[in-house]
């Protein structure tokens, strides 16, 4: 049996109330940190399991709450990064709603840890109905003294507060997000200073994933040694991959990193397969920011071994043969998919979502949509799919924020393994814009 | 939902009471970090977002009224203009397009006679295009208000507007 860290009683009817998580083992891993841990020790734990952020960059958790800042007499602060807007990715939305303790007591622990007083879950305003469930959560936490003034009777306060954001896919980003949170437009920050030394207003502030943060009573409970234990070398633990597009199980699966994507996509236990009657083609395996692949190589290395579901087995060979983890936002296309449209959606997304602060990314995201739309359209020149590529190139490390090399890398990615069917998009206009025409040239499918 | 009369915009006593309790959330001094959930408070209780609305929170807030507006027009989920009574927002990103969401976002339009953007002439719906929901795993999606609408079709839609429509 796969070890479930985050999901194990995810199917317990009420879970989602105080008192049957409680009964599920929920609120031991605060009262062990709170009388038998320092804070510092609660960092050694997470350090030592080698956990790392499950929001897209992947950054060693522990080694970024050791950054913090801890001046004297200035406040410190958590914040939740609730915003999943990645398109392709829904497991934060799943996490919160079905077993919403989780996350309240993940932040308590890593409050607890950190030594902030007053948190914040900054979640995205469409999903208020989540907040209320939060919210609720909190209130039923408080009730039983795990929230509020000196918990469990250690002296430590702590508030927990669930703020909406309103609708930005750039709040995502830990600096937009901040701005955010001070009622503000969310244009990124400038870096440095980072947040962990200049943050919510202008005091120290850790940023994580609400997946990152309800890793941690678990660590606590079974210590970070054993969260190494599973998993494959630097990809510790379980990730929570969502899985969307032509499959027979869509759904968010809890998996021990290290799952080869052969059977990610292909065993019952997860996807199920490839829809009846179909066959692969492509997959975006963490979110539309990620590198797309086609079937053979999101299946296989370039020298042929099996993929597996890490970090480093997904990103093996670079962006010529390899793609990246992220948030786990795992997008499966069929043989009906077609690769021009989907890269002018995801193209338009990032031109839409594009604060415009840096004239690199407001430009080129705008470009490239307007080249993407000609060329599924029917009117595209020959020169056009250089010109995709010139523009990605541009965009690329050129911006403040990380949201440029967002909308650069699909681009970029979807020209280098299907040119072709750029290619038969301009020269065969008439026949690429039949309602449902999707091109049926050499390629691999599986 | 009135277009008129605006100059009178404030919350309802329990939203008021709400309001305050947001306010008092925050840090001292750090109070304008209530707007976006105070703009979400009176957005649900008048239909939208009207400028009365924004200089009402903004004098609440003790800030200017133009730092309520840059945050209002930079956000996608203010409507600053009157909408209908139901706004629909409708999934139009990647992965609820693989599952046939553009064909259902036709039939949507057909069916209510309007374009993204519009409003049905009887005041009823307004449809607007968003983008991902993180609910791509039962696409298509649509939004009405807190309510998502997912694993849509052309049957489905009809039912909810069947229902909506009553
Ligand atoms: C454009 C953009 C959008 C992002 N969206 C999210 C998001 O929705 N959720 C998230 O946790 N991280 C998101 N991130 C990553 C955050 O900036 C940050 O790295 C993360 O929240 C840190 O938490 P972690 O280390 O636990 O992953 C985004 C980054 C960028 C550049
Ligand atoms: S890269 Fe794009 S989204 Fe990021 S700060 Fe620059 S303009 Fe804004
Ligand atoms: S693409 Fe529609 S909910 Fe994600």
């Amino acid at each position: 049996m796969a070890t479930k860290i985050l999901t194990e009683h995810i199917n317990v009817p009420g879970i989602e109330t105080f008192d049957v998580y409680r009964k599920q083992g929920g609120y031991t891993a605060v009262e062990k940190a709170f009388k038998t841990m320092t804070p510092e020790e609660v960092v050694e734990e997470v350090k030592k399991s080698g956990v790392r952020g499950r929001g897209g960059a992947g950054f060693p958790m522990g080694m970024k709450w050791s950054f913090l800042a801890k001046p004297e007499g200035v406040p410190r602060y958590l914040v939740c990064n609730a915003d999943e807007s990645e398109p392709g990715t829904f497991k934060d939305h799943y996490l919160m709603k079905t077993i919403p303790h989780l996350l309240i007591e993940g932040m308590i622990i890593s409050s607890y840890a950190l030594g902030a007083n007053k948190s914040f879950i900054y979640v995205r305003g469409e999903l208020m109905y989540v907040i209320h469930i939060l919210e609720k959560a909190i209130a039923e936490a408080k009730a039983k003294g795990f929230l509020g003034k000196n918990i469990l009777g250690t002296g430590y306060d702590l508030e927990l507060v669930v703020q909406p954001g309103g609708g930005a896919y750039i709040c995502g980003e830990e600096t937009a997000l901040l701005e955010s949170l001070e009622g503000k437009r969310g244009n990124p920050r400038n870096k440095p200073p980072f947040p962990a030394v200049k943050g919510l207003y202008q005091c120290p502030t850790v940023v994580n994933n609400v997946e990152s943060i309800a890793t941690t009573s678990w660590i606590v409970n079974h210590g970070g040694e054993a969260y190494a234990a599973i998993g494959i070398g630097r990809s510790t633990g379980t990730k929570l991959i969502s899985a969307s597009g032509h499959i027979n199980k869509p759904g968010v699966y809890e998996i021990e990193l290290g799952v080869p994507v052969e059977d990610f996509i292909y065993a019952d236990e997860w996807c199920g397969g490839i829809r009846p009657g179909h066959k692969l083609k492509a997959v975006v395996a963490g979110g539309s920011s990620v590198p797309i692949l086609p079937a053979n190589l999101i299946l296989n290395l370039a020298n042929g071994e099996k993929r597996l579901m890490t970090y480093e087995s997904l990103s093996d060979g670079g962006f010529q043969t390899g793609t990246m983890l992220g948030s786990g936002g795992f997008i499966v296309m069929d043989e009906t998919s077609c690769i021009v449209r989907n890269t002018w959606n995801f193209a338009r997304f990032y031109h839409h979502e594009s604060c415009g602060q840096c004239s690199p990314c407001r430009e080129g995201t705008g470009w490239m949509e307007k080249v993407l739309h000609r060329i599924e359209y029917g009117h595209g020149h020959r020169q056009d799919i250089d010109l995709l590529v010139d523009v990605a190139k541009k965009i690329e490390g050129n911006t403040i924020c990380p949201l440029g090399d967002a909308a650069a890398w699909p681009v970029a990615s979807a020209i280098r393994h299907f040119r072709d069917e750029f290619e038969w998009h301009i020269t065969n206009p008439q026949e690429a814009t039949q309602p449902g025409a999707v091109y049926r040239g050499e390629m691999a499918l599986v | 939902m009135t277009t008129e009369s605006n100059n009178s915009v404030q919350f309802t006593p329990d939203r008021l009471a709400k309001a305050q309790e947001i306010i008092a959330r925050y840090p001292e001094g750090k109070q304008k970090s209530a707007l976006l959930p105070l703009l979400h408070l009176l957005q649900e209780q008048e239909g939208w977002t009207s400028t009365e609305g924004m200089d009402y929170i903004a004098r609440m807030l003790n800030i200017q009224p133009i730092e309520v507006y840059e945050v209002a027009t930079f956000y996608t989920m203010y409507h600053i203009k009157p909408v209908g009574k139901h706004v629909i927002e409708y999934c139009r990103t990647g992965p609820c397009c693989l599952m046939g969401g553009e064909e259902v976002y036709a039939h949507l339009k057909q069916r209510l006679g309007i374009d993204t953007g519009q409003t049905t002439v009887d005041g009823r719906f307004t449809l607007k295009e968003v983008e991902c929901l993180a609910a791509c795993g039962m696409g298509p999606v649509f939004q009405i208000r807190e309510k998502y609408y997912m694993n849509l079709t052309n049957e489905r839609v009809d039912e909810i507007i069947d229902e909506l429509s009553k």
